[in-house]
């Protein structure tokens, strides 16, 4: 061994090297993570207007945010469009993952990767793009309505309270499906061959098959993927306040995440605005323990 | 009777990977064709007009300082992938290589923070931005983002197949941890740093919220900012719109048509067990 690799300089450098390496983490964790996380906390019992003055009433900014309606227009609507979120558009991920996986299927790459392009288009930009494609007349959307089924072309699907959350809900599916269908994909290709072989022997069919073999195989992946996609629901913000400009309609478009913007950036009460933010931590956390607690109880075998 | 019922099957399943495939290249058509179409065709033509046109672009350059926002938004997606990349692969590193107190803490910890939704920190983060006078910076967008956890992670996941015998090695030959990392390490994680490099360009180039609420001058807006602008400003004149936004999706389509294989296997690795 080398003088250089032996003295204590080098034993030093050693021993302390991951500290250094992480360093620059922990630093910005505590001043931009834990620092935040508590004095929202301290902020959410204050009344404040702008950065400097607050001033501390207590509960005050829970039971005004209980008792205003358009909170409850917010926490609907956000929770509507979780809802489609997790019901509608992850099982057509999965869908299109379980056709893209068959054994036969030739260009796979191809119709993943075309699936996949709407990620790549930020969130603004869909949003840019669709508020153009739902416009009453010329519009991608009534256009095509119109020529395949004779719909008339005037649908206001920005301007009619009732259809702002389909049109929602289309955007999304639009950007997301073939985003989460890559995470089932992959999923369904990690099953080992295997066990599908086994279970063929075993003569059982392709319905039990999926049941026994290709379910607990992705059954990791799935929970990842309802949990990822139930708390980025919660967090829309973009694409309606983009689309709608502000929030629509009779607030059809209204998000618990617009609601926080609104009121503490716009009207600058960052201390209401803190606990707009908890109350969303809150119903994010429960839901997300919740959705585990069930996932554990589904469990074959305990 | 079989072998029939086997055809047709194939062919339902391609009619309907075929049909998802237009539904969703479709509105990026319509959104090039609406980009290259004057304002005349805009309502004739459902698609490309026979007569393309620079219209659009001339009149977006013209009319608003759009070429400084490219540029804007290239700088600060650019630098802030470089910051990221450096400080999460270093800390990804030691995750994966190095046995030390308080490692698994700040796995947990990692963990929590990705289940807290960083809108709860929206308010105080603003204040304390305010109060280091970096309102209104790049500074305040670069600095509180500089570490990604979910690439400590990724990191971490494909640094800890790096043979413990080549870092071993590597400090024989009198190499320091440091350079361990950066002439080793680095250079193996080629794949990963694709992969990362195209998350970290994609997750600044397109966020919104808080650039919007940190930065006031118009100098300095970047492309979401500014296209959302756009929308009040253009309101009729759709194929501006348009032309903006493929302009702004652009950069980042051609990074992905780069670095294609590396970004689905990163996206994947945290998710899948392998």
């Amino acid at each position: 061994m080398s003088a250089a690799t032996s003295g204590w300089f080098w034993k030093r450098q050693q021993k302390w090297a991951p500290y250094y390496f992480v360093a620059p983490f922990i630093i910005l964790f505590l001043t931009f993570g834990v620092y935040p996380l508590l004095h929202s906390i301290w902020l959410a019992f204050h009344i404040t207007s702008g950065p400097k003055s607050a001033v501390f009433v207590g509960l005050e900014n829970f039971r005004f945010l209980l008792s205003d309606p358009d909170f409850y227009k917010a926490v609907r609507n956000t929770a509507v469009f979780a809802c489609f979120s997790v019901f509608l558009q992850l099982p057509l991920s999965l869908g299109l993952a379980l056709l893209l996986n068959a054994r036969w299927v030739k260009g796979r790459n191809v119709f993943r990767f075309a699936f996949f392009t709407p990620h790549l288009v930020g969130q603004v930009f869909v949003a840019v793009l669709f508020s153009v494609i739902f416009i009453p007349k010329y519009g991608l959307l009534n256009v095509s309505l119109h020529r395949l089924l004779g719909v008339g072309l005037e649908t206001k699907w920005l301007g009619n309270p009732q259809l702002v959350m389909p049109a929602l809900v289309i955007t999304s599916l639009w950007m997301y499906v073939g985003f989460n269908m890559i995470y089932f994909l992959a999923a369904l290709q990690a099953v080992d061959n295997q066990l599908y072989e086994a279970a063929q022997v075993d003569g059982a069919n392709r319905f039990q098959q999926f049941l026994h073999v290709t379910m607990p195989g992705i059954r990791q992946v799935t929970v990842f993927v309802v949990m990822m996609s139930t708390i980025g629901s919660f967090q829309l913000f973009e694409l309606p306040y983009v689309m709608l400009n502000g929030s629509g309609p009779d607030k059809a478009g209204l998000t618990i995440v617009m609601y926080l913007y609104d009121t503490g950036f716009n009207t600058g009460d960052l201390g209401y605005a803190s606990a707009i933010g908890w109350t969303l931590a809150l119903i994010v956390l429960t839901i997300s323990l919740a959705q585990l607690k069930i996932t554990k109880t589904l469990k074959p075998g305990g | 009777m079989r072998r029939f019922a086997n055809i047709l099957a194939v062919a339902l399943a391609y009619t309907l990977l075929a049909g998802v495939a237009a539904l969703v290249l479709t509105p990026l058509v319509w959104l090039v064709a609406a980009a290259v179409k004057g304002p005349d065709d805009m309502f004739h033509y459902t698609f490309f007009s026979p007569q393309p046109t620079l219209f659009n672009f001339r009149k977006l350059f013209g009319e608003i300082p759009f070429l400084r926002y490219m540029i804007n938004s290239f700088f600060l997606a650019g630098t802030t992938t470089l910051v990221q990349l450096f400080f999460s692969s270093l800390g990804g590193f030691a995750l994966a290589k190095y046995e030390f107190k308080g490692k698994r803490v700040i796995m947990l910890v990692m963990l929590a923070t990705m289940m807290i939704p960083g809108q709860v920190m929206l308010a105080p983060m603003y204040k304390l931005i305010y109060r280091m006078g970096l309102v209104d910076t790049y500074a305040g967008l670069i600095i509180p983002g500089a570490v990604s956890v979910f690439g400590m992670f990724l990191f971490r996941q494909s640094m800890l197949q790096i043979p413990d015998d080549l870092l071993q090695a590597a400090r024989i030959d009198g190499c320091s941890e440091f350079r361990a990392y950066w002439d080793v390490v680095m250079p193996i994680s080629r794949p990963m740093v694709g992969a990362f490099c195209l998350i970290a360009f994609m997750g600044s180039w397109n966020s919104f919220l808080w650039p919007q609420i940190i930065l006031h001058n118009q100098q300095r807006f970047t492309l979401p900012i500014a296209l959302n602008q756009c929308v009040g400003l253009y309101e009729q004149q759709y194929g501006v719109l348009m032309a903006g936004t493929l302009l702004s999706i652009l950069p980042v389509t051609i990074l992905f048509f780069v670095l294609q294989k590396e970004f689905i296997a990163g996206l994947t690795a945290g998710a899948v067990k392998e």
